[in-house]
């Protein structure tokens, strides 16, 4: 850029969240949401290791036909605890607990959360029940399978159920009161002039999110609660033994457990909503289209359970119903999508590494999405159900879709978090390792489900093999498109590039604010005179009717 | 962040602190209804499939007993929501007067339910390997508190059932484990509101609520009466299946 030699050298404010006190006690007491924010990321990433670690256990046992590397109980054990890791301990809590926690609070004009003790409070309950899961991990792990599906799990498994239990049942609670905070933080705490539409996207995402938590988290503790009671006092509502239900646990938990798989993707929408238009210049198309479309998931989620469960016998009209309002919840979907490429649409687009993973987003959560309507279909879900087809659709919308969002917020939000630019190639190039790695692990996991490779097998015909060596290999890939980030955001937030306010610019009240933010977030509490996602009557971001025509681009550290 | 007065440091105004500790409390209380609807549909399903079954546990339960808690726990909320009007009309000795009065009947509510419960443990009404519920009518000696008519009503009720459904202790067994996972739950949420009226006895007695600062005297009332009104669904729920008879 041509401006560059006119760049004055920025430096780091003086006072900021990070140096406001010192020492242990003033992070693991504190109040800031901001600092909470980041206690949740270490300990979310802690999860993701274990979860990851469990991952390449599978994938390298499945290599060979016969299974090379684990007996057929670990295998089952290192599935369970893949899937218990990830989905309760990395992906539900990533998005909200890390960004939303962090950036609800400044997106809204707030000096913190409502409930600054709670949001605390939501962070050690969520620690302990990391620390029953992981002691149930260690002595003896877990094969029930992330489902815990009854009289499995609470009469004939031989691993350590219990504990397990317990810390998903604790950890609930970490999630249904940080979903209670941010709807009450949303509703009261919002800076004047912040109308409810002029909220940014990721804050209507995580309105919708949380009531997602909120309504869908207690079935989920009731439903382990019960089963950890059947486990140890011989309760028996599940227990067909005593003329309980197993049926009746699988509608309690997918009653939970499918709502819950927006819990995981609606933040990363969030995201997605936030990246698109500031690398596109361009406002969000559809504005209030894409806010609704964040309820419409969340009420509509709550209504397609059982699709998870066509093949047990349901009646027909049930299983139409229920497929029907499948093909329904997509709809919300595929709006969003519509609205994004929308945006893209006459946009002056610009490759920054946010915007590298919006667009992976856009293509696996398409691909995630589509997938999800074949199971959906009663006919097609007879031949796909309980084969690798799943295990590829939902990984495609968890990891290629939730993941993606997830690391996309990071690195846009990167030098809000800690002042300092990440390096903006390398960031690059591990997108695309990223892209590629999980492509190659997750496509061919389609065709062998359509071939009939059934999940959670620890043996598979051979000539399933070069599928299953595929996969393996993109995953080595995808762990170094994951170890990449990790090592040089680490490395940024101590000794990269001084950011500035709004290195974008973007157009959030976030960035008004300094990098790294103040303890209480804003000197005076601003007040909002502009409509969202606006990159042409800004001029207090430098962006007016006169610079929108000759684009600022938005552009890294180069 | 901080603190002045009343006024936590996130907040802007008072008005501002009351509405969201107010919305708060309504949508914790939202999670709850979600949290006893779970087992309420447990309960439901089975008292759908086993009927018979259901209604000769529910047979089994004291009326008397339950009753007699149901009542106790109505005039808490009576005293509790006379505790929240004292400190909204600045009261401030009616507070602590009617707090203690409200803990004092959560109290016998407690001592009710301890009977009850240690009933069911000598009637071999737990569910377990040691159910059995003709356990009473088989040993009246085992069951001194039930007397000879109550034993010959319910050896009545007891083969009615018996016969339209054969496996009847097993399916007893699922009414008694929503007995118990129900009214258990219920009772921990009391032990967890007798502790939060302990909590508010104390700043009351320190004579912290007025009427410009009452906030926790009507979020742990909300929670009181919540509390409360589980227990008018338990009530019916469990105790008065197929008593007409
Ligand atoms: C476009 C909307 C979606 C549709 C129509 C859809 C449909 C389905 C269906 C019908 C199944 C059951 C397949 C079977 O077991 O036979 C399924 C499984 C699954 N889906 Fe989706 N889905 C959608 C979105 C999502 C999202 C957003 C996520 C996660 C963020 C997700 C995660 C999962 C998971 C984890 C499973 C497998 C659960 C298990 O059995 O372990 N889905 N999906
Ligand atoms: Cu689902």
């Amino acid at each position: 850029m041509s401006t560059a030699a006119a760049a004055p050298v920025k430096t780091m404010p003086e006072h900021h969240y990070l140096n406001a006190t010192y020492g242990i006690r003033s992070w693991l007491l504190t109040v800031d949401h901001k600092r909470i924010a980041l206690l949740y990321l270490a300990s979310v990433t802690f999860f993701f290791f274990i979860g990851g670690f469990f991952a390449m256990m599978i994938r390298l046992h499945l290599l060979t036909p016969s299974g090379y590397l684990l007996s057929a109980d670990t295998y089952n054990r290192m599935f369970t605890m893949h899937g218990v890791a990830m989905i309760f301990f990395f992906l539900i809590p990533s998005i909200p607990a890390v960004l939303g926690n962090f950036l609800i609070p400044l997106m809204i004009g707030a000096k913190d959360l409502a409930f600054p003790k709670i949001n605390l409070l939501s962070w050690y309950v969520y620690v302990v029940g990391g620390a029953f899961t992981l002691y149930s991990m260690v002595s003896g792990g877990l094969d029930t399978g992330w489902t815990f599906y009854t009289p499995l799990s609470t009469v004939y498994s031989n691993s350590a159920v219990a504990p397990a239990v317990v810390g998903i049942f604790i950890t609930g609670f970490s999630s249904i009161l940080t979903g209670l905070n941010f709807l009450v933080t949303i509703h009261t705490m919002r800076a004047p002039g912040m109308t409810w539409f002029r909220l940014p996207m990721f804050v209507w995402a995580h309105y919708a999110t949380s009531i997602v938590m909120i309504l869908g988290t207690p079935v989920i503790a009731i439903t382990l609660a019960l089963a950890g009671m059947e486990r140890l006092f011989g309760l028996g509502f599940f227990n067909p033994a005593m003329g309980g239900d197993p049926i009746l646990f699988q509608h309690l938990f997918w009653f939970y457990s499918h709502p819950a798989v927006y819990i995981m993707i609606l933040p990363a929408m969030g995201v997605i909503s936030e990246l698109i238009p500031t690398f596109a210049r361009k406002q969000l198309f559809g504005y209030h289209f894409v806010a609704a479309a964040s309820l419409a998931i969340a009420v509509i989620g709550f209504l397609v359970w059982t699709h998870h469960m066509f093949l047990t016998g349901q009646s027909t009209y049930a299983a139409l119903v229920f497929s029907f309002l499948t093909f329904l919840v997509a709809i919300p979907s595929a709006v969003k999508t519509f609205n994004w490429v929308a945006t893209l649409y006459g946009g002056s687009i610009s490759f920054d590494t946010p915007m590298l993973y919006a667009f992976g987003f856009l293509g696996l959560f398409l691909i995630g999405g589509l997938t999800g309507l074949f199971l959906g279909c009663l006919g097609t879900d007879i031949h796909i159900h309980d084969t690798y087809f799943v295990v590829a659709h939902f990984h495609y919308i968890m990891v290629g879709g939730a993941i993606m969002g997830y690391l996309g917020g990071l690195h846009f939000w990167w030098p809000k978090m800690t002042g300092r630019m990440y390096p903006e190639w390398l960031a690059r190039i591990s997108a695309l390792i990223l892209f590629v790695g999980f492509n190659l692990t997750f496509f061919p996991q389609f065709l062998l489900g359509y071939l009939g490779m059934p999940r959670r097998y620890h043996v598979y015909p051979p000539e399933f093999q070069v599928y299953n060596v595929m996969s393996t290999a993109g995953a080595s890939i995808l762990a170094i498109g994951y170890l990449l980030p990790m090592i040089y955001l680490t490395w940024a937030a101590f000794c990269g590039k001084v950011a500035g306010d709004n290195p974008w610019p973007a157009t959030g009240l976030e960035w008004k604010t300094q990098s790294p933010p103040l303890t209480e977030n804003f000197e005076v509490t601003p007040v909002v005179t502009w409509e969202p996602y606006d990159f042409h009557n800004r001029p207090d971001l430098g962006l007016d009717a006169v610079a929108a025509n000759g684009v600022v681009p938005a552009h890294g550290d180069d | 962040m901080h603190r002045t007065g009343e006024l936590y440091g996130q907040f802007k105004t008072l008005e501002q602190q009351k509405e969201s500790a107010t919305l708060g409390m309504w949508i914790f209380l939202i999670t709850e209804v979600m949290f006893f609807g779970g087992i309420m549909l447990a309960y439901a399903l089975n008292r759908h499939v086993y009927f018979p079954a259901f209604a000769a546990g529910s047979n089994t339960l004291s009326l008397k007993l339950g009753g007699f808690n149901t009542v106790v726990l109505l005039a808490s909320s009576f005293t509790m929501a006379v505790a929240v009007w004292s400190s909204q009309v600045g009261k401030k000795t009616l507070i602590s007067i009617f707090l203690l009065l409200t803990i004092t009947l959560g109290f016998v509510f407690f001592g009710v339910k301890y009977v009850e419960y240690s009933q069911k443990f000598h009637h071999h009404l737990v569910p377990g390997k040691k159910f059995d519920i003709f356990y009473c009518v088989n040993n009246p000696a085992g069951c001194p508190d039930v007397d000879a008519p109550e034993l010959m009503e319910e050896s009545k009720l007891l083969d009615e059932a018996k016969a339209a459904d054969p496996d009847l202790n097993a399916h007893a067994q699922l009414y008694y484990s929503a007995y118990f996972g129900m009214t258990g739950l219920h009772a921990l949420h009391m032990v967890i509101g007798a502790g939060l009226l302990f909590w508010l006895l104390k700043g009351s007695l320190a004579g912290r609520f007025t009427p410009q600062w009452n906030t926790p005297v009507d979020l742990v009332g909300l929670y009181w009466h919540f509390v409360d009104i589980v227990w008018i669904y338990l009530f019916p729920l469990l105790y008065l299946i197929d008593r007409h008879k």
